[in-house]
């Protein structure tokens, strides 16, 4: 009786230890968020003290390290969002195409091998796609594009896709395989071919994880840096050429973050307030894929 | 009508005398026996679930599936538009025959044959999508893109399961949004609108309350005028109610086939009799 009194109280405590402990690791959590977001704020708003916000987002040029200095954001976030778009639209279809085919047509067995192995592709060090990128892809895309510079934003963006691969495909085979078996029997039962039952109804009926997926895969785009750092170049260029070196954001960052600017000076404080434009974007981009998410799960339950 | 569903069937020369007078007989056979179960055994891995069944069901009439839980009857029913062939480990040996015609031959277009055999299910299950969507998806995917004629179609089908004026305000609506008796018997409208001659249905109406229940039933037997109907159904007032003909099923064996009058009123079997008292199953 007695044993089995302490054993309780014994266990008693050890819950709430682990409670304690789970619920301080969770308030840390938050409280770097919290930090994080506070001193990029702080230092964004002591630039704008100084830059005018009007500039920044107008100004077509980026120089902060030079002596004619101009604070364009623009100039990095044509980088970024060039070097993103191109591997969006490279790893759309193909991660598509690759659920689509691994819910629908593969053996089961086939399935229960692929998907780990293409998550694997995300599991990388995006240093060596950026080297895979910089003395890979770009002297074999030279050999067919011959004005292709040795850093530019094409071979970055097709590499960066390749990595973004694994992103929209496993989440969009996860959404297609969450509908329901009855779709498919109705849409099979009123004579569709398996094309047409994929394209027609399980794509449509999987649409919110299916952009979801997308929109995940572009904020992971967007947040990418060493592959652009190594690949992309770092020159700030406002441009849509894809065979030019160009920077974006994250590349800048690093490249300032590297360099020997001094603490609380002007140039220092461009690293946040392009942190800041960049934070905004991807934190928009989750807030829309946590928005459909949540509606797409009402929506089957 | 006649069932196309095999690819090339143009070429057939039907010259000599012999042929000719096969055909007739065929035909006369086809029109009285529209589907064909012959020596049908059914696999799923080792298991069998069909152990050898011989059927004819006629054109034209509504025949009944009952039979005890597991018994086979929507595997057997699903052997008519193939559509166990998704599952693993199927096996089928027998023939299965469509006016004559075996449709587990390899030169069968499986699409061509369930645009002529449609099916409803257990549950309801319109496609996420509008309710035009819904029924216009079996025309469209036969390629089909005159919007008048889509238009009419849909209108048309809606109309024929009494579903029109209930929902032709709100036909551009999500499907999803209806009503459990509205969905289903949408379901049938989306059936219907590609022209099947024959119609399966697997328990159309389990999961429906009395008063669909009843428009349904009302509906099913409307529609026997023009096609072929087999329906599974658990429920044994239904089945007399609405059906002309009924197959008895029990541990994949077909027991007792006969009109349902006489089925229901006067069986053969002892083991129907128990059955439809409700003394075992
Ligand atoms: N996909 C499958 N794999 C293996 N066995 C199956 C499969 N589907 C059905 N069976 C088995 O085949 C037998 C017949 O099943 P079936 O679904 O045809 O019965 P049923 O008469 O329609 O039953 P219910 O009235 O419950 O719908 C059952 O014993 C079942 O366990
Ligand atoms: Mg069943």
């Amino acid at each position: 009786m007695l044993r089995k009194f302490s054993f309780f109280q014994m266990r008693k405590l050890k819950e709430t230890v682990i409670e304690k402990g789970l619920q301080a690791s969770a308030l840390v959590t938050i409280a770097v968020t919290v930090g994080i977001i506070l001193v990029l704020s702080i230092e964004a708003i002591l630039f704008f003290k100084e830059v005018s916000i009007i500039d920044f987002f107008t100004d077509t040029q980026w120089t902060p390290l030079y002596t004619d200095k101009h604070f364009g954001i623009i100039t990095l976030l044509s980088g970024t969002l060039l070097t993103s778009f191109i591997a969006i639209i490279f790893a759309v279809p193909v991660g598509l195409s690759i659920s689509i085919y691994i819910s629908e047509y593969a053996p089961r067995s086939f399935r229960k091998t692929i998907k780990p192995a293409l998550e694997l592709l995300a599991a990388v060090p995006t240093v060596v796609y950026g080297f895979f990128a910089l003395t890979v892809v770009t002297p074999f895309l030279q050999t067919f594009i011959p004005g292709l510079a040795g850093f530019n934003s094409l071979s970055a963006g097709l590499v960066m896709g390749i990595m973004i691969i694994p992103f929209v495909s496993s989440l969009s085979e996860d959404a297609l395989h969450a509908v329901p078996n009855s779709l498919r029997e109705a849409a099979y039962g009123m004579g569709s071919t398996k094309l047409q039952n994929a394209f027609r109804v399980l794509v449509p009926a999987a649409s919110s994880g299916i952009i979801v997926s997308i929109i995940l895969a572009i904020s992971r785009a967007i947040g990418e840096t060493m592959i652009v750092a190594i690949a992309a170049g770092q020159q700030p260029r406002l441009t849509l050429d894809p065979t030019v070196p160009v920077e974006t954001i994250t590349a800048y960052i690093v490249q300032v973050s590297l360099g020997d600017v001094q603490h609380g000076s002007l140039e220092y404080r461009t690293i946040f307030a392009a942190g800041i434009t960049l934070f905004i974007f991807t934190f928009l981009l989750n807030t829309i894929s946590y928005r459909i998410r949540k509606k797409f799960r009402e929506k089957y339950e | 009508m006649e069932l196309q569903f095999t690819l090339g069937t143009g070429g057939r020369v039907n010259s000599n005398k012999m042929k000719k007078d096969k055909d007739t007989i065929d035909k006369t056979l086809k029109r009285k026996h529209k589907l064909q179960a012959k020596e049908v055994k059914v696999f799923y891995d080792d298991f069998m679930a069909i152990k050898g069944i011989d059927m004819n069901i006629r054109a034209n009439k509504i025949t009944a599936f009952i039979g005890p839980s597991g018994c086979g009857k929507s595997t057997f029913l699903r052997l008519f538009n193939r559509m166990n062939d998704y599952v693993d480990g199927f096996r089928l040996e027998g023939e299965i025959l469509i006016d004559g015609e075996n449709i587990y031959k390899k030169k069968v277009n499986v699409e061509q044959l369930r645009k002529q055999v449609g099916m409803v299910f257990q549950k309801p299950n319109p496609f996420p999508k509008s309710i035009y969507e819904n029924v216009a998806y079996g025309l469209k995917i036969q390629g089909i893109k005159d919007k008048n004629f889509l238009r009419q179609k849909v209108e048309d089908s809606l109309k024929q399961v009494g579903l029109w004026n209930e929902v032709k305000e709100d036909i551009n609506k999500s499907a999803l949004a209806l009503s459990g008796g509205q969905q289903q018997r949408l379901c049938i409208a989306r059936t219907l609108a590609v022209e099947p001659s024959i119609i399966l249905m697997d328990e159309p109406t389990s999961a429906l309350d009395p008063i669909s229940t009843a428009k349904i039933e009302e509906l099913i037997y409307e529609l026997k005028e023009k096609y072929t109907i087999v329906i599974v159904t658990h429920n044994m007032q239904q089945a007399g109610r609405i059906s002309d003909y009924t197959a008895f099923f029990y541990m994949g064996e077909l027991i007792e086939y006969d009109k349902s009058k006489k089925l229901f009123t006067n069986p053969e079997k002892k083991q129907t009799e128990n059955y439809i008292t409700g003394r075992f199953g």
